[in-house]
């Protein structure tokens, strides 16, 4: 009886801890598949009927939403991939050059307030005219890209042996060439890592974009916040939105769970 | 030159060989840092330097920079709006740390058990942290909504009342701490979780043999084993806290009226809707300070600490 009364217990918990994000999630889904009266109804409809996909519709014809998802993919997927092709041979240079100095730089970058960034960037890119474009955004979300990367190669390169490089050294190799051939591969579950968790900050982070980007260029966080500010609010179309901003983001965490979990206990650290 | 033929090593100063000295110091790997250092100077050191210029300079978007050394933290200081905004984000910043890091302990002891589905009901606690913190806010707003909101009408199944949630200033920022644990609860339970999974298991048998009940166990083993992973959750869950920016300007943009300005808002509202951006920057630099001093003294806490078991 004892036992069955502690599992209960268990079980409750459990439920406790899980439904607040069951709740939001489903209710943004049901904000989005029901029409405009249901959402302003009270009490509030839980069950869209018939549920519409008219919000969605919606979303794509009058919003220009798919130019501001084409940014979306430009900036992450620049920063991202640039991020990658610096951050990682600089966490390989970092963990075997022993350069602690700079690895805790990098801490610092993280730990610092992604405003604090922007006055002087914002300055430069009006004197160089940039502001308004992609590509100010690609470069200002190096900020958020390269310390995550380098910061998780760090940690991965110091935990691939030395002996193995030293071997090929010996073989002949260049350093260039232990990298490359030896570090390189027993690294990568490194590079998904933090090319992951990089994606996840860089598409999530909406200031940056709200200072710089025009209004050809700006990203979907700030896109759909603009869309609430200058528009009278319709919460089907806003949540449809809002819900295929975070799409991307969300099956990322449910196929690549694992991967993600070991790196942010690697270097957890979040957006901005 | 004589200098040129000595072997550059006796050149170089004194150095402290790094403890496990083994021989690769060497500036070969220096190299492949070389395009990161570059990026890095461009656009994260060259801002903390230009603003630190900029801090004593008056300078509005549109006029000229003109030196005034230390007016405008003189000024800071004498600005109402601005202390009542650290005041917020202290207020903020307690409870966005404290509420989590014991939520987020519970949901590790939780989630550290074998269940049936615990893959899967542990990837549904995970998603809020990586939501878009845009799209969750905006969700959130419609949920606080007055008249409208579900959370008024849930509440008024269990018999309270309507609450004012974000739209009158007592209740805002606990509101907004809500909103807060929801999203990064998930995050301190990763990062004990993970301590969680390195227990050994001698202590425990040893103390069932004793006799310890539950309580005695986490009190007496599990807390002291996991403590180091709860400090550095707390480290980050306060840096973090202190950069919250994107919920709060989504869901409130600091009001109503001043009531959730944080500093992160008041910084934001000086740059770029006044443009005083000598002001703004004396923020920034104020802002450093403080989150560079609560990190040592943190990372400082967390070399020191060792539970009392």
């Amino acid at each position: 009886m004892k036992r069955l009364l502690s599992k209960l217990g268990f079980y409750a918990s459990v439920f406790v801890l899980v439904s607040p994000a069951v709740l939001v999630f489903l209710w943004m889904i049901s904000l989005s598949f029901k029409n405009e009266l249901d959402n302003t109804a009270f009490p509030p409809v839980f069950i869209p009927s018939p549920p519409t996909l008219a919000n969605y519709v919606d979303v794509f014809a009058k919003n220009n939403f798919a130019l501001y998802l084409w940014n979306s993919i430009l900036v992450t997927g620049g920063a991202v991939l640039i991020g990658l092709a610096v951050g990682v041979p600089a966490g390989y240079g970092i963990a075997r050059g022993k350069a602690h100095k700079f690895a805790i730089l990098i801490l610092v970058a993280r730990m610092t307030p992604a405003l604090s960034y922007l006055i002087p960037l914002f300055l430069l890119f009006q004197i160089t005219g940039l502001v308004g474009t992609v590509t100010a955004l690609v470069i200002t979300h190096l900020v958020i890209t390269i310390p995550i990367i380098v910061w998780i190669m760090i940690g991965y390169f110091e935990n691939v042996p030395m002996e193995l490089e030293d071997a090929a050294r010996i073989d002949g190799a260049t350093t260039w060439q232990a990298f490359r051939h030896v570090a390189l591969p027993l690294a990568r579950p490194g590079i998904v890592v933090g090319g992951i968790l990089a994606f996840i900050f860089s598409w999530n982070n909406f200031i940056f974009s709200v200072v710089l980007g025009g209004k050809a260029s700006r990203t979907l966080p700030s896109a759909v916040y603009n869309s609430l500010t200058f528009e009278q609010i319709s919460w089907g179309p806003l949540a449809a939105a809002a819900l295929l901003v975070t799409l991307p983001v969300l099956l990322l965490t449910v196929l690549a769970q694992r991967e993600i979990v070991a790196g942010l206990s690697a270097g957890g650290l979040k957006d901005g | 030159m004589t200098s040129t033929t000595l072997p550059a090593s006796s050149l170089a100063a004194p150095k402290q060989i790094p403890a496990g000295g083994s021989a690769d110091f060497t500036p070969r790997y220096w190299l492949f840092s070389l395009p990161a250092v570059l990026i890095i100077a461009g656009v994260i050191v060259f801002p903390w330097l230009f603003t630190l210029y900029m801090s004593s300079q008056d300078w509005k978007i549109g006029g000229g920079p003109e030196f005034v050394g230390l007016q405008n933290f003189a000024e800071l200081f004498r600005d109402a709006r601005f202390i009542e905004s650290m005041g917020h984000t202290f207020y903020f910043t307690v409870l966005a740390v404290v509420l989590p890091i014991l939520f987020g302990t519970a949901a590790a002891l939780v989630f550290h058990r074998e269940f049936p589905f615990r893959g899967l009901l542990r990837t549904i606690f995970v998603m809020p942290m990586m939501a878009t913190p845009v799209a969750v806010a905006l969700v959130w707003t419609m949920m606080f909504h007055p008249q409208l909101g579900v959370l008024n009408y849930l509440l008024s199944l269990v018999g309270i009342g309507p609450q004012a949630w974000v739209y009158s200033p007592n209740t805002v920022i606990p509101t907004l701490i809500l909103v807060e644990v929801w999203h990064w609860t998930p995050l301190v339970m990763l990062i004990v979780l993970g301590g969680l999974a390195g227990l050994p298991r001698e202590p425990y048998e040893s103390a069932l043999i004793d006799g310890a009940n539950a309580w005695h166990m986490f009190r007496h083993i599990t807390l002291p084993l996991v403590w180091p992973f709860i400090m550095v959750a707390i480290v980050i869950r306060t840096i973090d806290a202190l950069k919250a920016f994107d919920t709060i300007f989504v869901i409130t943009q600091g009001g109503p009226g001043t009531a959730s300005e944080t500093l992160n808002i008041f910084l934001y509202l000086q740059a770029f809707q006044f443009y005083k951006i000598g002001y703004a920057s004396a923020v920034v630099v104020i802002f450093f300070v403080i989150i560079i001093m609560l990190s040592l003294l943190l990372l400082y806490a967390r070399q020191k600490s060792k539970w009392n078991a």
